[in-house]
């Protein structure tokens, strides 16, 4: 009796998580100008209409552009800041732990809307440079988080057995510390990389007259027409990620059970 | 001539003192270990010597070079760590080849020096696995002959021993010491396991609350404590305060209360405290009356412990401890007599702290 109603719920949940998906997989493939399910006919067109004009593919460009130079920044000051924070004790440290993960806890459209008013507006921050610093606050404590953990979980002693031989403390940290946290840098910038490239409340802020990023440009496309072609450039980027994740737990899982 | 000298030394942490005024002298060759419990401060005084501590104040020498203020990476010493701290990512040869690296020596030469450390701790042929693959004992041989590889003025080890099964640490510790004696460097071996400190070590360091009670040989200590700390430490259960004494010919005599105990000792420090372990003491039926350095008391418990039976004997200055082997044992309720000898009993110093819990 209980298999059977925990079977139920399972069912549910993954109607509930699937279903959507499953729904615009398949009306992306219909031939008629608004979304049906099941279709009537079959057609491949709202594919073409993707990449007919340039509209998503400068959106998608300004999106990678945007999503890799903040990616690269916030490691830049992620990877320092959750070294320092799990290597050392100081003051300030809880603050500055609560400070990082922070932009998780505020609501993006809080956040969206104070950035622009309070710094964009204030320093007449152009929109590429604006989306830049957008994205970086939000990558930043996904990258500190996940190489947070994985530092947590590393033994400094070997740290110290490096430099007790002879390496400096930079050299130490760039011949050991970083060959073992490899897996959660990885997994850190790119799961930091999704939650940028999917991001629409703080970029609907950010972005301009112009100057768009895909989720943007999608929002925008929908709030005027209402046929198949988002469902269709939706399956593209589901698929991207599907890639992008096989690709992480293939990186971050062979290395993972190598290491130790 | 002294090989390392610690003098007055000072390690503060969160201003509290764990370290002050320390002196530590080492001559060439030596092993010294720090024994204490934990928190007395040995771990910090190796990771000083190390120098991932710095002292506030005083001098650290070794091989007559200041190396107070000295980076840890120009230091020369080698340390070996309680979890091997091998590097996970390289293979046992690039794990005992780092150091040299780091000092630039040629890839022959490297490869060499490499192989007979291997050879030295019995690990030929291994060169090429990676940490994960070994056990444990495999894993700290590997972490000496990186330690030892680079030539170093010193040997640190912090408890090298503590994560292995009991077996494997009785035969590590004397590869360990026969690994430093064949070097010829001087170490300093940190343990809170009295019998490993006291087979590995040529001189022992007992140490409490971030002082030495005690340096000496291993059997000095073991027989002549100095104070009620080390004594306590080192398994004397058994503290008698006399009341008074008194020289009766070249026999000094102790009283504690109607009983008289005569004490021998080599050196006479005024002390009122005796002590005396419990293997050493005799307990026999009650029955002729007690005399001088006998005590008549009533058994609480017994328990068994293999060999002898342990017994909690209670007299009128307290309770005693006191081991026996038989064959037929003593029954709690049985009234006995403990037979303490002169030469078994220990006259000790006060500590600071009294004695020792465990």
């Amino acid at each position: 009796m209980a298999n059977r109603w925990l079977g139920f719920v399972t069912l549910l949940v993954f109607t509930f998580l699937l279903g959507p998906l499953v729904i615009m997989l398949v009306s992306s493939f219909g031939e008629a100008g608004v979304l049906q399910f099941p279709p009537e006919n079959w057609s491949l067109k709202w594919y073409a209409n993707i990449f007919q004009g340039s509209m998503f593919m400068t959106a998608f460009q300004t999106s990678i552009l945007v999503s890799f130079a903040g990616n690269m920044l916030a490691l830049l000051v992620g990877l320092p800041a959750a070294y320092a924070m799990s290597r050392f004790q100081f003051k300030g440290k809880a603050f500055l732990q609560t400070l990082f993960i922070s932009p998780v806890l505020i609501p993006g459209i809080v956040l969206g809307f104070a950035l622009l008013r309070y710094i964009i507006v204030t320093f007449q921050i152009p929109v590429y440079t604006a989306l830049f610093i957008g994205h970086t606050i939000i990558m930043l404590p996904f990258i500190v988080r996940v190489i947070s953990s994985n530092l947590d979980n590393f033994d400094f002693s070997i740290e110290e057995a490096a430099v007790s031989l002879g390496a400096s403390r930079v050299g130490a940290f760039f011949r050991i510390v970083l060959p073992n946290i490899k897996s959660g840098i990885i997994a850190g910038v790119l799961i930091a990389f999704l939650e940028s490239f999917n991001n629409v409340d703080i970029s609907v802020f950010m972005t301009g007259p112009g100057v768009s990023t895909l989720p943007i440009q999608m929002l925008t496309y929908v709030e005027n027409y209402f046929d198949p072609t988002i469902a269709a450039l939706s399956v593209l980027l589901m698929a991207l990620t599907a890639v992008l994740m096989f690709v992480i737990e293939r990186l971050v899982g062979i290395s993972y059970f190598t290491k130790k | 001539m002294s090989h390392v000298s610690l003098q007055n030394v000072a390690v503060a942490y969160q201003k509290t003192n764990i370290l002050e005024n320390f002196n530590l002298d080492i001559p060439e060759g030596e092993l010294v270990s720090l024994l204490g419990p934990s928190g007395c401060g040995k771990t910090t005084t190796l990771r000083l010597v190390a120098g991932f501590l710095q002292s506030h104040q005083g001098s650290i020498q070794v091989g007559g070079k200041d190396y107070t203020t000295v980076p840890v990476n120009k230091r020369n010493f080698g340390f070996v760590f309680q979890n091997y701290a091998l590097f996970p990512h390289m293979s046992i040869f690039d794990n005992i080849a780092f150091g040299l690296r780091q000092r630039k020596v040629s890839k022959k030469d490297t490869y060499t020096k490499v192989m007979e450390m291997l050879e030295l701790v019995g690990l030929q042929h291994f060169e090429n696995r990676f940490p994960k693959e070994l056990s444990g004992g495999q894993k700290q041989r590997v972490a000496i002959a990186r330690a030892l590889v680079i030539n170093p003025d010193l040997l640190l080890f912090d408890e090298p021993l503590s994560n292995l099964d009991a077996n494997l640490r009785v035969s590590m510790r004397s590869e360990i010491r026969r690994i430093q004696q064949e070097s010829g460097i001087a170490a300093i071996y940190v343990s809170h396991d009295q019998e490993e400190c006291f087979s590995i070590s040529d001189r022992v360091a007992i140490m409490n609350k971030g002082v030495i009670e005690q340096l000496d040989h291993p059997a000095a200590i073991y027989h002549r404590p100095r104070t009620s700390f080390v004594a306590s430490f080192i398994g004397f259960k058994n503290f008698l305060r006399f009341d008074r004494r008194s020289e009766n010919g070249q026999k000094p005599i102790f009283y504690k209360g109607d009983s008289t105990f005569a004490v021998s000792y080599e050196k006479d420090t005024g002390s009122m405290t005796g002590v005396i372990r419990p293997d050493d003491i005799r307990i026999k039926p009650a029955g002729p009356p007690v005399t001088e350095n006998e005590l008549s008391g009533t058994i609480i418990t017994a328990i068994f412990l293999g060999r002898s039976y342990q017994y909690e004997v209670k007299t009128e200055h307290g309770s005693f401890t006191a081991n026996q082997e038989m064959t037929i044992p003593f029954q709690s309720g049985d009234s006995v007599v403990l037979d303490m000898p002169p030469h078994k009993w220990v006259l000790v110093e006060e500590s600071e702290v009294p004695s020792y819990a465990g």
